[in-house]
């Protein structure tokens, strides 16, 4: 807890909102209340899950990239050695759910997993080191977990969504992609109940994808708020067991993203599923 | 829990990011693990062969052994008869020349001996004529008498 003046349902109100920036008016403005957040309409931004965010996948690229531009086929030193166990893994599990032949898709996982991983690990800061921090440097909101935010969770599903569209256009045609929307499971004459289930089954992918990595986080997240409005002496019971628990969550939700992302390909690249 | 632009920004990050990944950092390290493992086999199927060749090499250098070992008692065998040839040879050679030179003393002898009884012929002869001309007092002229002589040596 902050200042003592706050009550509860303020501190777990502050704690959920982002630090949304956007024009209104004619000049930048950052939010300071819900009813703010929602003057500032569809093209206001959270800063802070974007910066975090694009922190994260910078400090991934950062340190994979550095790997790989002194990568050596002989003995490889540390920092290549986690790196690899990393890709082997990844490439371990393309090789086991996805049959087709695309260059993308490792890669792809690979991004996913570790990208979605340090997103998610910033749960296990501590959640009010960084508000305390910004607040100090006058930024009243900053939720540093990207994954507890909706827009950064269907951000990506938009993405694995438009590739599952891409490559079922591609591998299967036009038509074939209309004709697997429309002519199954129950033939022609079935034709609006095909379309509908159909579509249902297309759009549950990215919905599920996205709605699934966010329950998780958001839900952790919001058990580490509860905990926090504990006396500072007893915190440490629950949030230390919570803590270890999460680090399992973390890293399962980012493997389950990325497996099903992979599954999604696979089916996009398949004929018949 | 508001949805705005940040989706967006998030797709477009994501989307560049895994185009980053893809184009820049999966071949490489891919790549080198592919070389890995393909060093690992090379070095694998190296020591195969090695062992193998290893193999072969020790079923020939017996082989080259017992080849070598045949042929040094072939040559011993051959000197062992060559020597023996030779010594035959030579006690051959030897009988001869002890024969010729046998021979050789042998004729002279005779040649001696022909010449000897030549000699005291002669001197037998002689000695008869001698005698002869002793028992008649009187000279008996050797030209004179010359064949008679002669014969008589024939008689002899």
């Amino acid at each position: 807890m902050t200042t003592g003046t706050l009550t509860s349902t303020e501190y777990i109100r502050h704690h959920l909102q982002n630090l949304t920036c956007g024009l209104h008016e004619g000049s930048v403005r950052c939010a300071h209340s819900v009813e703010e957040v929602k003057e500032l309409g569809f093209w206001a931004i959270n800063v802070d899950t974007l910066g975090v965010s694009f922190v994260l996948g910078l400090l991934f690229l950062f340190l994979f990239r550095s790997v790989a531009k002194k990568v050596t086929s002989g003995v490889p030193g540390g920092t290549q050695n986690f790196v690899e166990w990393i890709v082997e893994f990844i490439d371990g599990s393309v090789r086991g759910s996805f049959t087709g032949r695309n260059a993308l898709v490792a890669p792809l996982a690979l991004t996913i997993f570790v990208w979605i991983f340090l997103m998610n690990l910033m749960d296990l800061v501590p959640i009010d080191y960084i508000p305390f921090v910004t607040q100090l440097m006058g930024i009243s909101y900053f939720k540093l977990v990207p994954t507890t935010d909706p827009n950064a969770t269907i951000g990506m599903a938009i993405g694995v969504f438009f590739l599952v569209i891409f490559y079922s256009i591609k591998i299967k045609g036009i038509g074939g992609f209309i004709g697997e929307l429309t002519l199954q499971p129950f033939g022609k004459f079935g034709l609006p109940v095909n379309f509908f289930l159909e579509s249902v089954n297309l759009i549950a992918k990215p919905v599920s994808l996205a709605l699934r990595l966010f329950g998780n986080m958001y839900a952790g997240e919001m058990i580490f708020i509860l905990i926090a409005l504990l006396p500072f002496y007893l915190q440490w019971t629950l949030s230390l067991p919570w803590a270890i628990f999460h680090i399992l969550i973390v890293t399962l939700q980012a493997f389950i993203f990325m497996t099903l992302t992979i599954v999604y390909l696979d089916m996009a690249h398949q004929e018949h599923h | 829990m508001n949805i705005n632009a940040t989706l967006l920004g998030q797709t477009i990050m994501f989307v560049l990011f895994v185009w980053f990944c893809m184009r820049f950092i999966w071949p490489p390290i891919v790549g080198a693990l592919d070389a890995r493992k393909k060093q690992i086999a090379d070095g694998l199927a190296a020591a195969e062969r090695g062992k193998h060749d290893l193999e072969l090499a020790a079923k020939r250098s017996a082989e080259v052994l017992r080849e070598a070992k045949e042929k040094a008692a072939e040559i011993i065998a051959q000197g062992e008869k060559l020597k023996i040839e030779t010594l035959d040879q030579a006690k051959a050679s030897a009988r001869e020349e002890a024969e010729r030179i046998m021979m050789a003393a042998r004729t002279e002898a005779a040649q001696e001996m022909s010449r000897a009884r030549e000699t005291l012929r002669d001197q037998v002869a002689d000695l008869a004529v001698a005698g002869a001309s002793k028992i008649l007092r009187r000279e008996v002229d050797a030209k004179t008498h010359a064949d008679l002589l002669d014969a008589l040596k024939q008689q002899l």
